[in-house]
């Protein structure tokens, strides 16, 4: 497929919308969302509703050095490290309240006729990886690797809908691939509920999202108003239950489900209705080099990002260790589980360490050790063992720390007070 | 204590902790409106295995996922029988 030069240039002759719950535009008449000519800047694109990150994306590549996207979740407290490591020199976002002290802020307006600023360069997409420990670390991306999964449309009637955010990798590829397709998407909005979504997706053709958001639209009886005729699965582990509840709802749809991440780009679907991927992958031709090594998933592609912005090694000759483990059951590979302890909570990636040092910080806490439990609802929910000399109200105090420091997903679900937690020979809290 | 009497009361004390209102809890509750998120039921389905050592999402051989709070409740009165 013939790679866009721009974002601008991809919609060009497009007709499609993007659908959000309050705000619709059809991309024919996209016309500006800023005001100021941001050429050559370094963005932090900073939106309370993804929609206007979605029509800032669309202005600002090609003319933009770098655009940092920002995710929903993101605390302030993280972002002036942020804006020093990614050089930022101005912050867009739509509403003044998202303004930050001291720096330039630029306001998206919705879109407003006038010619698009003039393509100048390739711009850098910056993405935040989840599962970090402290400061978020941010990978640098291209437009022709974000896009290189992409194929050409097959079909002129395809609508998107995603449960996923765009401002993350996972729902990244779906703006991308509506707007190269010049399909319309529908958007979610942050605050609106399962029902109130699913029923603004009656439209789709195309719907996507993690197997967690999958098990809960499987839960809502609104999911009565979609029929898709495709349905795709990333982010997580598709364990055998979900594909096999998707099917018996969705019995006329092609059902995939896709292997990509933040630093390792997407790297393959599966569409043969089975958990796990074909071993015949590892070491097959093409544009996706895949292997195995010390037991976990190793990917070198052109899809991968290039470096962490800021700084530290992501590629090893060309290979992204993916940290998830996989095992071979006869002709199958199967997901076990993540090394380094990283917990995956319905997509979410979550560092035990960085929630470790959040409950050390109370004074009554001893040592702590983090980890995941395995759940049928999100995949896994974040668990702690402390040690703590116990007083009625601990639980509680650990607790309202936890919140007001981290994500609600970081946030341990259950809280166990142990006498003492095992340490390895090196003297580090076993993990095993 | 019944099944239906901790469910409910784990669904009572997942809302609290969470900061989440509940809508109500009638069987015919639909419980994605019930006021609870996928992390609420998340949780709930972690405790009452916990406390009455089944998690019929994972013993199940059928593939279901409960709409309604009674839904739900039977599902977990079937898998403690």
């Amino acid at each position: 497929m013939q790679r866009p030069e721009s974002l601008r240039a991809a919609i060009a002759g497009s007709h499609a919308d993007l659908l959000g719950r309050h705000l619709h535009v059809n991309l024919a008449e996209m016309g500006r969302v800023l005001t100021a000519d941001l050429t050559g800047a370094r963005v932090l694109l900073r939106t309370s509703d993804q929609l206007f990150a979605a029509l800032a994306l669309i202005e600002l590549d090609g003319v933009a050095a770098r655009i940092v996207i920002c995710p929903p979740d993101v605390k302030p407290d993280h972002l002036p490290s942020v804006i020093e490591r990614a050089a930022i020199d101005v912050v867009v976002g739509e509403d003044p309240a998202l303004a930050l002290e001291g720096m330039r802020f630029e306001e998206l307006h919705p879109p407003v006729p006038g010619a698009a600023v003039a393509v100048s360069r390739k711009t850098e997409w910056v993405l935040f990886t989840s599962g970090t420990t402290g400061a978020p670390k941010m990978v640098a991306h291209t437009l022709e690797g974000l896009t290189g999964a992409i194929r050409p449309a097959t079909a002129d009637d395809v609508v998107w809908g995603t449960f996923y955010d765009i401002r993350r990798y996972g729902g990244l590829q779906i703006l991308l691939r509506a707007l190269l397709g010049h399909a319309s998407l529908i958007l979610s909005d942050a605050n609106e509920d399962v029902a109130g979504f699913l029923a603004r997706l009656a439209p789709v053709t195309h719907l996507t999202g993690t197997p967690s958001h999958w098990r809960r639209a499987l839960m809502s009886p609104a999911n009565a108003r979609v029929n898709p005729r495709y349905v795709r699965l990333s982010g997580e582990i598709a364990d055998q239950a979900v594909l096999d509840s998707l099917k018996a709802r969705f019995p006329e749809a092609a059902i995939g489900h896709a292997y990509a991440s933040t630093e390792a780009g997407v790297g393959f679907e599966v569409t043969d209705g089975l958990e796990g991927f074909p071993a015949s992958f590892i070491g097959r031709p093409g544009a996706v080099e895949m292997k195995v090594e010390n037991g976990t998933l190793h990917i070198r592609s052109p899809r991968t990002a290039s470096e962490y912005v800021g700084g530290g090694a992501l590629l090893n000759d060309g290979w992204v260790d993916t940290t998830d483990m996989v095992e071979q059951r006869g002709a199958r590979f199967y997901f076990v589980g993540r090394t380094g302890g990283i917990i995956n909570v319905g997509g979410l990636k979550i560092n035990p360490e960085e929630v470790e040092a959040v409950i050390n910080r109370h004074p009554d806490v001893r040592a702590s050790r983090v980890s995941g439990r395995k759940n049928p609802i999100t995949g896994a929910i974040v668990v702690a063992d402390i040690v703590a000399n116990d007083n009625a109200t601990l639980k509680e105090e650990i607790l309202a720390l936890c919140r007001e420091k981290l994500p609600a997903f970081k946030v341990p679900a259950m809280l166990r007070v142990v006498p003492a937690l095992e340490l390895t020979a090196g003297g580090k809290i076993s993990r095993a | 204590m019944s099944v239906e009497t901790i469910v409910r009361a784990e669904f009572e004390t997942v809302a609290r902790e969470q900061e989440k209102t509940l809508t109500g809890l009638s069987d015919d509750t639909v419980l994605l409106e019930s006021g609870l998120d996928s992390l609420c039921f998340a949780i709930i389905v972690a405790r009452l295995e916990d406390q009455l050592g089944v998690d019929p999402f994972t013993a199940s051989e059928d593939v279901y996922f409960p709409v309604t709070m009674g839904d739900f409740i039977k599902f977990y009165q079937d898998a403690a029988a």
